[in-house]
């Protein structure tokens, strides 16, 4: 009959194929292969772990350097401990139940521990873990009575800085650079009036997002003086991977000098600055604001002391003579699909002028 | 009707006795044919569909990856030239979103298609041209979406498409609208899959299959669809208000008109969390499936698991928050998303703990077979990515590891470890079922260990990357970030994911012969229905079911159901049919007739690409002839529905007759319209959600209570749309009393009462002054007023489809499914309307007084 013939064919199909048949695979080896293939894998994965993550360590560029930041370093640490604790366990658990010996094998099938590993155990560990991990965030985003508050607004992938005095007007504006005194809160005021942008400087902190419509506020302190590297951590658009950040932190002194000469117009150009000076304010101050002279463009960065900042272009370049002309040559090749237009239609000696005179706007 | 249902076990006791008449067989046989040549396109049986439906998910995950690997090419060295930030920003919002709406959710929506009506011991799905429909949707329009990379036009704004990055200021070109438009259609087809996936599990399992005693899997692909109902309208709304504003400068997310870039944001991740379990439940219930069959023991705690399936699927919805913990939502929101993304932890290990105990349980399981060996995999990887999913649930921790590299390997030991691996499992484990072949064990387990070793090195040294400062979506990254070594490595290992898959593709072409006659048979002597000897009618019989592992606990229950001696073993009136049973405890209640294959699911299913597809591109005109060639189609089919002559009940054995079809609230189609008014429902609701969010954070721009419309207007509005309600309660009562003619009358007159209600509620506004433009108050004014419009229309569309119906004399006061499914739609139409005026014209009132 049609039925027994498809028992024949299935059993016929199990032998003849006979990777499918019980037999192809000796006991014992068999027996062992899972378990020593998960032991093995597992060694494997913790031997190049621990190394990756010591370097990962000092991929980062630096410590925690912050209170929250190490607060949250802490807490990761704890987590990645727990977390490994529990993740042995249920190897060594799974191993167990697939291999293990009859008396332990029984006790693993029976339905009781479902009710204790799978509910009860994570509902205490759970438990325990909010309560630890719940105080923290607050005090990332309490609004301190701090000293100074910096604006940062995320531009088309540049940051605009703006520092505000006591009465929460503009005190001074720079872009792409942010100098804070070290030891005291700063609260970082974010916004964006165009796509939604990201603040993030690992070593201070977590990420917190410039949303157009919004105001975010954060407050950084950081212990020590430093420079730390930042990105924008939210996917804005093209060049979102050419957006970056640093933030000095300084003695409190050297930031009460360094803001004070932020606030003063460019400095004075000598005669042999006036005609890139004078080209710079032809053709750049429809963007491009430099107080003290006639440019007062405000749709791209304030260039009234690039000359001292730390790089280019939002981190992408370094800040000399050099990458300076070649930035305004060739902007759109180096970050293309930017505001900026090339002015490749410049010589060599206009570019020099002009790059010149913006180096020395220190 | 009410007849008890035998229990088998001597075969006198049986419902059918033997020999079975000459010619039954052949009949049943003949009836259930495949057709042939161009006419495969016309295939409507879920053993045909299933295996097309997985095949093209397959397939989607295959090109995919392979856009993945382009990504990892780039990525492998720091400030590579390879790709050009734009072809990478097309590439990750493509690998995004073809994994996550053209792989992930049709994966498991074909493998239920394929599976489920076997595994509950029915002939097909409860409505086969729908799912033909939804399946060939999904091809077409997901191919074409693929194409649009070849074109350069494909959507780079990230799989999540945040505005305002993509509304029009920054992204003039078309290729958002490709996104919004494409996969909000892809959407519509993945609910009706879901809607008819319920109805099949809930009504047309076999008798004796008390909910108790379905399989897990079964038991999942419910949740699911109950999941898919309630979540995907939500992104369905967000693409709607988002095309809206990009065609018509509609404000919902921009800022200084009122908008809000947040609303999409909660709307999409209001879908994005629960998608992703989505994606990971009818997963974890193939792996329940699979464990007891290879292990040869059933599975250890199965109510727990199954209360553990349906409280995933309830916290899952509490979690969305956790995708925006950076953006400043305040910390009462934040603790409680870290709370319940921490609980929605506990049912999953409740799971993993019944899977161990089923395995320690076992009876067989050396040497070690590859669907095990993937399940093995599975729970090594998935394990580890719940553990970092706790993690990130921390918020500090979070605020650092949110956007970066770190997220990405969460989300891929999640994804690839939970979903893919078990499906992998899946494919080798079934592949007995629709093929004469199995797969090969040898080339298996170099595909598994190929794709379970590059899997770690892939994603393990993102955990590291991120921490080490990497953001998420970069197409390059600069040398002195330190970045590449692990780069490299995790380039390497995804590389060996492509060789894994590349050893499985060569696997399937090997050894993949699709059969439904002569598949290779229960090779792995497993306990469940989908094993019985099938073959395109699917069983023989449907048997009558005791336990929860048949093929184990009943001895010569596939001998008897191939020798037809169990319920239904012909096919009555010449029909395919199959048995609708109660849902709780599955007593046989009426013969179910099914349609055979015809064009006009493909046809409409080509018509709506098209029309959206080409509305995508602004050809207004052949997009509207697409849309009339698919409402035409589709009309075609339904014309032939519940137009089955009388014919008298049918004798499915043991002395019980049954009617062929069903009216009234015990038919499957009531269950599906009901269902459908839960995707309405949701859809209202999440434009409601719109509205009250949007008032919240810009009550600037919602009018003083001077500036409203007088309430004459929504009062008059009102009153039209209850009358419309009262002329179809009318109508209906007349059609009980026998006055089909009435209907012909009333409908068209209470369609008018409709209209003019919806014409009314615009024209109030528009003659205020107020477009849709000016803010987004009067955007999602607008947008409501819109969605009651559009609803007036679809009523309108089924109703003159009734009163042709009636006028053709296809209606009776017996067959009336046609007029019934009309009158739902009519009183939610009636009942959304009045709570839509009421929101529109009296929150404003409330909140200003």
């Amino acid at each position: 009959m049609a039925v027994l013939e498809r028992k024949f064919r299935t059993w016929a199909g199990y032998g003849a194929c006979s990777t499918m048949s019980p037999c192809y695979l000796p006991a014992d080896s068999a027996y062992y292969m899972p378990g020593a293939a998960y032991f093995s894998v597992f060694a494997v994965w913790s031997a190049l772990m621990w190394p990756s993550l010591a370097r990962a360590q000092s991929a980062r560029g630096g410590q925690p350097s912050s209170e929250a930041a190490t607060r949250t370093s802490e807490i990761g640490d704890v987590l990645f401990a727990g977390a490994a604790v529990i993740f042995v366990a249920m190897v060594v658990l799974i191993v167990f139940a697939a291999l293990g010996p009859g008396r332990i094998r029984q006790r693993l099938s029976h339905p009781a521990i479902i009710y204790f590993a799978g509910i009860a155990f994570p509902v205490v560990v759970l438990t325990v873990l909010l309560s630890y991990t719940l105080g923290v965030p607050g005090s990332m985003k309490r609004e301190a009575a701090s000293r100074l508050q910096v604006e940062v607004v995320g531009e088309i992938w540049w940051w605009r800085v703006r520092y505000l005095d006591a009465s929460g007007s503009l005190w001074f504006e720079t872009a792409n650079e942010i100098r804070i005194p070290a030891g005291v809160p700063v609260d970082m005021v974010l916004k964006s009036d165009n796509v939604i942008h990201s603040f993030w400087a690992a070593e201070l902190g977590g990420k917190l997002d410039m949303i157009p419509g919004h105001v975010n506020r954060m407050t950084v302190q950081v212990e020590e003086p430093g420079v730390f590297q930042g990105v924008c951590a939210e996917y804005c658009g093209a060049q979102q991977a050419k957006m970056r950040f640093s933030v000095h932190a300084l003695a409190p002194a050297a930031f009460d000098a360094w803001a004070a000469g932020q606030r003063q117009p460019a400095r004075e150009t000598g005669p042999a600055l006036q005609p890139g000076a004078e080209r710079f304010v032809q053709a750049c101050a429809a963007c491009h604001t430099v107080r003290g002279t006639a440019a007062a463009g405000t749709s791209g960065p304030d260039l009234t002391h690039v000359g001292s900042r730390s790089s280019l272009a939002a981190g992408t370049l370094p800040n000399n003579v050099g990458a300076l002309a070649g930035w305004i040559a060739a902007s759109q090749r180096i970050k293309p699909g930017n505001p900026m237009p090339s002015f490749d239609r410049w010589s060599g000696e206009e570019l020099r002028a002009v790059a010149t005179y913006l180096q020395s706007l220190k | 009707m009410t007849t008890p249902v035998p229990v088998s076990t001597p075969s006198q006791s049986l419902p059918n006795p033997l020999p079975r008449p000459p010619g039954e067989l052949e009949l049943l046989e003949q009836v259930w044919r495949r057709p042939r040549g161009i006419r495969s396109l016309t295939v409507v049986n879920n053993n045909h569909i299933g295996v097309l439906y997985i095949g093209t998910a397959l397939l989607f995950f295959v090109l995919a990856g392979v856009l993945a690997l382009l990504m990892r090419a780039q990525l492998a060295v720091p400030e590579s030239g390879l790709i050009s930030h734009e072809l990478y920003n097309q590439l990750f919002t493509m690998h995004g979103t073809v994994m996550m709406f053209l792989f992930a959710v049709p994966a498991v929506e074909a493998v239920a298609v394929l599976l489920l009506p076997n595994m509950l011991g029915a002939r097909d799905l409860p409505f086969p041209r729908l799912s033909a429909y939804a399946y060939w949707a999904y091809a077409v329009g997901g191919v074409v979406f693929f194409c649009s990379l070849f074109a350069g036009l494909a959507p780079d704004g990230g799989w999540f498409m945040y505005p305002p990055l993509t509304s029009t200021q920054y992204s003039p070109a078309v290729n958002a609208d490709l996104w919004l438009l494409g996969i909000g259609f892809i959407e519509i087809s993945a609910i009706a899959g879901a809607v008819e996936l319920a109805v099949g599990i809930l009504r047309t399992r076999a008798p004796g299959m008390s909910l108790e005693k379905m399989p897990i899997f079964a038991w999942v692909m419910l949740v699911f669809s109950g999941m898919v109902i309630v979540a995907f309208p939500a992104v369905i709304v967000a693409t709607a208000l988002l095309e809206l504003e990009r065609a018509f400068d509609m404000p919902f997310f921009i800022a200084e008109r009122g908008g809000d870039p947040l609303l999409w944001q909660h709307l999409f991740w209001f879908f994005g969390h629960p998608e992703v379990y989505i994606i990971f439940l009818p997963a974890a219930g193939m792996v329940s499936m699979i464990i007891p069959a290879m292990t040869g023991t059933p599975l250890v705690g199965y109510r727990l698991v199954v209360l553990a399936i349906i409280g995933t699927a309830f916290l899952s919805f509490g979690l969305w928050v956790h995708h925006m913990y950076a953006t400043g939502i305040p910390p009462l929101s934040l603790s409680f998303a870290s709370a319940a993304s921490m609980a929605v932890s506990i049912p999953t290990a409740i799971q993993v703990f019944a899977w161990i105990a089923t395995i320690a349980a076992a009876v067989r399981l050396r040497p070690v077979k590859t669907p095990m060996l993937f399940i093995l995999g599975f729970f090594f990887i998935f394990i580890l990515g719940g553990l970092t999913g706790v993690m990130v649930a921390v918020i500090p921790f979070d605020m650092q590891v949110h956007d970066t590299y770190f997220i990405v390997a969460h989300l891929h030991y999640v994804l690839f470890g939970g979903m893919v691996f078990p499906l992998f499992a899946a494919f080798y484990y079934w592949m007995p079922f629709v093929s004469t072949r199995a797969l090969s064990e040898r080339l298996g387990r170099w595909a598994f260990w190929l794709m379970f070793v590059g899997f770690n090195v892939a994603f393990f040294p993102m955990h590291l990357t991120g921490l080490a400062g990497m953001p998420r979506r970069v197409y390059t990254y600069a040398e002195s970030q330190g970045w590449g070594a692990l780069n490299m490595v995790s380039t390497v290992g995804a590389y060996l994911i492509g060789a894994g898959v590349l050893v499985f593709l060569w696997d399937l072409a090997r050894n993949f012969r699709p059969s439904s006659e002569h598949n290779a048979g229960n090779v792995w002597n497993a306990g469940t229905l989908e094993w019985l000897p099938s073959a395109n009618y699917g069983l023989r019989s449907i048997p009558v079911v005791t336990t929860r592992d048949p093929l184990w606990d009943q001895p010569g229950i596939d001998d008897d159901v191939a020798a037809g001696r169990y319920f239904l073993p012909n096919a009555p009136a010449g029909l395919r049919s199959t048995l609708v049973t109660n849902a709780l405890d599955a007593r046989p209640e009426y013969v179910l007739p099914l349609p055979g294959p015809g064009w006009s699911p493909f046809v409409a299913a080509l018509g709506t690409a098209g029309f959206f597809l080409l509305l995508t591109f602004k050809l207004t005109l052949p997009a509207g002839v697409c849309g009339v060639l698919a409402i035409a189609a589709i009309w075609r089919w339904l014309w032939d529905s519940d137009s089955a002559p009388d014919i008298p009940p049918v004798s499915i054995g043991a002395g019980i007759r049954l009617p062929m079809g069903c009216s009234g609230r015990a038919s499957h189609a009531w269950w599906a319209m009901m269902m459908l008014i839960i995707v309405c429902l949701s859809i209202f609701g999440a434009l409601i959600f719109a509205y009250l969010f949007l008032w919240v954070t810009s009550p600037e721009v919602w009018p003083s209570a001077a500036a409203l419309v007088p309430l004459a207007w929504p009062g008059l509005s009102a009153v039209l749309l209850v009358g419309a309600c009262a002329v179809a309660i009318h109508a209906a009562r007349k059609l009980s009393q026998g006055g089909v003619g009435a209907l012909k009358g009333y409908l068209p007159f209470g369609m008018v009462l409709l209209i003019a209600a919806s014409a009314l509620d615009l024209y109030a506004y528009w003659q205020q002054g107020l477009r849709p433009q000016e803010s987004a108050y009067a955007a999602v004014v607008f947008a409501l007023i819109g969605l009651q419009a559009t609803f007036t229309v679809l009523t309108c569309l089924m109703g003159i489809f009734t009163v042709a119906r009636v006028l053709a004399g296809r209606l009776s006061a017996a067959r009336r499914a046609c007029v019934d499914s009309t009158l739902i739609i009519w009183h939610y139409t009636v009942a959304q309307g009045l709570i839509s005026l009421g929101i529109i014209h009296g929150f404003p009132r409330l909140a200003a007084g």
